[in-house]
């Protein structure tokens, strides 16, 4: 168990950088969508990560929570992309622009 | 220390995985590989309850949404992977900075591990801080859940 948190911290760091790119980059809806989970899982591995080292059970309560959001988000994000899809034939993001000025 | 960087090498190399891929499947089967190797480390960091949660909600209830809905849509290869050349590039730039920032303050924020008492991250430990300290953002959840569910039910099943 010699690994320091700063180790924990800087792979979060990495993977949420991942997940950032993968929303910029991507115009497919679902793999935007999971690049976002990859990023609310890097928070969790710093929630995790920092909540060892504070000795303190709160990060892994704040996980939970998370896990239960993300949960919440998946099914109701994947419900607006299935009614989207079922007007439109397109999962590409560049083509959903009605709000669009 | 071996094991860390081994799941982290690993790690990073499946979600590269997740956001290069062309096809959707294979981003989702890249992406339950990540969710499983960092429920590794939470098992590292002595997280047990969260790591369980981990491989079931996350990489079997949402993964498996995930894969149900590629297929309900019976989605394709992506024509095309980038975006306009200068978005591809600012994306990159974007994502870069974010990393060079996040790594700065990884570096000023530095400790080392200590010995725990052996309850850390037992069901029964966080439980009991679930169900005392934290007992009405715990109930707020389920009202969370439920209005997510009805949301999602209507949002599906209305007709184009």
């Amino acid at each position: 168990m010699g690994v320091p948190v700063g180790h924990y911290l800087a792979l979060s760091a990495v993977l949420f950088s991942i997940g950032a790119l993968g929303v910029l980059l991507r115009r497919n809806l679902i793999v935007v969508f999971m690049a976002i989970e990859l990023m609310l899982n890097a928070v969790n591995l710093t929630f995790v990560a920092l909540a060892r080292q504070q000795q303190s059970m709160d990060g892994q309560v704040i996980v939970f929570f998370v896990m239960t959001v993300a949960a919440a988000e998946a099914a109701v994000g994947l419900a607006i992309i299935l009614a989207n899809f079922a007007q439109r034939r397109t999962l590409d993001a560049d083509e959903i622009d009605d709000l669009r000025g | 220390m071996i094991a860390f960087w081994l799941l982290a090498i690993l790690s990073v190399v499946s979600a590269l995985v997740v956001i290069l891929h062309r096809s959707p499947v294979y981003c989702a089967l890249a992406l339950v590989n990540t969710l499983f190797l960092i429920a590794a480390m939470f098992v590292m960091l002595d997280a047990h309850l969260v790591a369980f949660l981990q491989v079931i909600v996350y990489a079997g209830a949402i993964m498996v949404l995930f894969l149900f809905v590629i297929m309900l849509l019976s989605a394709g290869d992506e024509v095309r992977l980038e975006g306009r050349g200068g978005l591809r590039l600012a994306a990159t730039l974007t994502a870069a900075v974010l990393a060079f920032e996040l790594g700065a303050l990884v570096v000023a924020k530095r400790g080392e591990n200590v010995a725990l008492p052996a309850s850390f991250g037992s069901t029964e430990a966080l439980a009991e801080r679930l169900f005392t300290r934290h007992v009405l953002p715990f109930e707020i959840t389920s009202l969370l859940l439920m209005v997510a569910v009805v949301g999602a039910v209507v949002l599906a099943r209305r007709k184009a």
